[in-house]
């Protein structure tokens, strides 16, 4: 019995729950695969499921460094949203937010995503009219959005000082009403128990330390636990790509590693039932389940491989949060902690057969990754399994930067900043 | 963090702003090879360790510093003026 359902819940309730199985094997390495996918992150773990799901290949090594969700899967803040202005990125994230829409029942694994909506708070009216104009490109491309007025806004997030005097004026906000949340622990395990069901091997604790090469073709990798063999072999490790990429011999990339810090106060009666992000500054916040205010702001702005920040920006993120809601001055907060970001040069992903002859790149998620865990898998599986891109990923090239072909969501032109 | 000014001392980075990989250098302006320029604007080493980089005292007495930072660890260590930098000796603007 391995499908989850009421009924199981039930029996085992009756049984004393000893009849709950490990959601994935702990397999031992095979010598060779046809497809070694570097990295068990949220990125990892659904090229796996949908290379098997869609594309029949079965004979897949996911290796992971340390354990499944140990990486950023674990560690973000769970905003899901496809509100994007440029073409490029429209069509890919709106096919990532419809396989949200039916990803519990795909996975057979609650990942408790919830549809509360992300609001985007206009500071003073030429941001409203931007906001506009990106709402307008949406709905364009058929993607849900709304502008709301400043009282609607008010409306929707009781407390929030949406005064006139307020330093930094809300003048309305465009609204994803599809946008949300889901819970990142279980998108993790879902998929890694969604893969191990049709066949793939996730093997925790192989931390990749060397490629196996014949010349400039990867052939496979050397990891702790072992070498094997394989024809593809794909490198999704996010924030680690530059490590890994190394071993590889790519020395450079258009990908600076940097550090994003989040925070979690205290729990609080529910008042925040939707997720926003203020461009008065940069903030993004929403409440989960259990009472907590979850927000973040900015990259620390240096390139760093610590896994923790500095304390200008926890500064900075309080004093935007407590602007907004003077009301929660005095709320405590219970943790923060920091991620690494494969920062872009241009704010967007790179999923890509290459730079190497048997070798396949997805990487530059910046800090908005978690989202399109469903399409980059999708997108990716793919392009390992025809070797050429899916029409939703194929601006997502290495190449477009020397080629000029960049996609530069907030038009600022080259910087690792962007998201 | 804290970086040590050689005009002003010891000072929180809140007063500092960054100013990115000092191991970059520009092209000259008149070159029209894509391929350095390209390396220039959009390439990255991403170093794990010992890191050349430049920042500057924008809130204290604005002057550009050449810092080196384990990468690693945010250890600061050496800090010199960035006129005086290998960089800026390589007669390249930063
Ligand atoms: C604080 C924070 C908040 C965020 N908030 C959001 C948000 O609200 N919305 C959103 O869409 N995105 C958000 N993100 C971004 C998102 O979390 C990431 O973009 C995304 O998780 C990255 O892809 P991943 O899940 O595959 O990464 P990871 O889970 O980091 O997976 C990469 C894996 O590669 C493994 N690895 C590394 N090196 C090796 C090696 N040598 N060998 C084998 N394995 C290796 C790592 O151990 C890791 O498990 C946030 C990130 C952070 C840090
Ligand atoms: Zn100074």
């Amino acid at each position: 019995m391995r499908e989850y359902s009421a009924f199981a819940l039930l029996k085992n309730a009756l049984t004393g729950n000893t009849g709950w199985k490990e959601a994935w094997r702990k397999p031992e390495l095979k010598a060779s695969y046809d497809v070694i996918i570097v990295g068990g992150g949220g990125h990892g773990l659904s090229t796996a499921y949908y290379l098997a799901k869609e594309h029949g290949v079965r004979n897949i090594a996911v290796v992971e460094k340390g354990w499944i969700g140990s990486g950023n899967i674990g560690r973000n803040t769970t905003m899901i949203r496809s509100n994007y202005l440029h073409p490029q990125n429209q069509h890919f994230y709106e096919h990532s937010l419809t396989l949200w829409e039916n990803l519990s029942q795909e996975l057979n694994f609650n990942v408790m995503f919830s549809q509360r909506g992300v609001m985007n708070l206009a500071v003073g009216p030429a941001q409203l009219d931007d906001f506009a104009r990106r709402g307008n490109a949406m709905r364009l491309a058929g993607i849900d959005a709304e502008l709301l007025s400043r009282e609607q806004v008010a409306k929707v997030i009781p407390g929030m000082d949406v005064s006139a005097s307020a330093r930094f004026p809300i003048y309305g906000g465009l609204m994803q009403w599809r946008g949300g949340t889901a819970r990142h622990d279980a998108v993790a395990w879902g998929y890694a128990r969604a893969a191990d069901r049709l066949g793939v091997d996730i093997i925790e604790n192989a931390e990749v330390t060397g490629f196996l090469k014949d010349g400039d073709t990867i052939t496979g990798v050397v990891t702790k636990r072992g070498e094997i063999r394989a024809k593809k072999t794909a490198v999704v490790v996010a924030g680690s790509t530059g490590q890994v990429m190394k071993l590889a011999g790519i020395d450079r990339l258009p990908i600076e590693s940097h550090v994003l810090q989040a925070f979690v106060t205290e729990a609080v009666k529910p008042f925040i039932h939707t997720v926003a992000a203020f461009g008065g500054g940069h903030l993004y916040f929403t409440q989960s389940d259990k009472g907590s205010l979850v927000f973040g702001g900015d990259i620390d702005g240096y390139n760093t491989w610590a896994q923790r920040g500095n304390l200008p920006v926890v500064e900075d993120v309080m004093s935007e949060f407590v602007a907004l809601f003077p009301g929660l001055a005095r709320v405590r907060l219970l943790r923060s902690w920091g991620g690494l970001m494969d920062m872009s040069m241009d704010g967007s992903p790179i999923i890509a057969k290459g730079p190497l002859p048997g070798m396949y790149l997805n990487t530059g998620w910046c800090y908005g990754g978690f989202k399109a865990v469903p399409a980059s898998g999708w997108t990716f599986a793919w392009t390992i399994a025809k070797d050429e891109p899916h029409a939703f990923n194929r601006h997502f090239t290495l190449d477009r930067f020397r080629r000029g072909l960049i996609i530069d969501e907030k038009g600022q032109g080259s910087t690792p900043r962007l998201h | 963090m804290r970086i040590t000014c050689p005009h002003c001392g010891r000072r929180d980075v809140a007063e500092f702003t960054y100013q990115g990989d000092a191991n970059r250098l520009r092209p000259d302006p008149a070159s029209t090879d894509q391929a350095a320029w390209n390396a220039y604007v959009y390439d990255r080493v991403n170093t794990r360790g010992p890191h050349r980089e430049f920042w500057q005292h924008s809130g204290g007495c604005r002057a550009h510093l050449a810092v080196e930072r384990d990468t690693a660890t945010h250890a600061i260590l050496s800090v010199s003026y960035a006129r005086d930098s290998d960089t800026a000796r390589a007669g390249r603007r930063p």
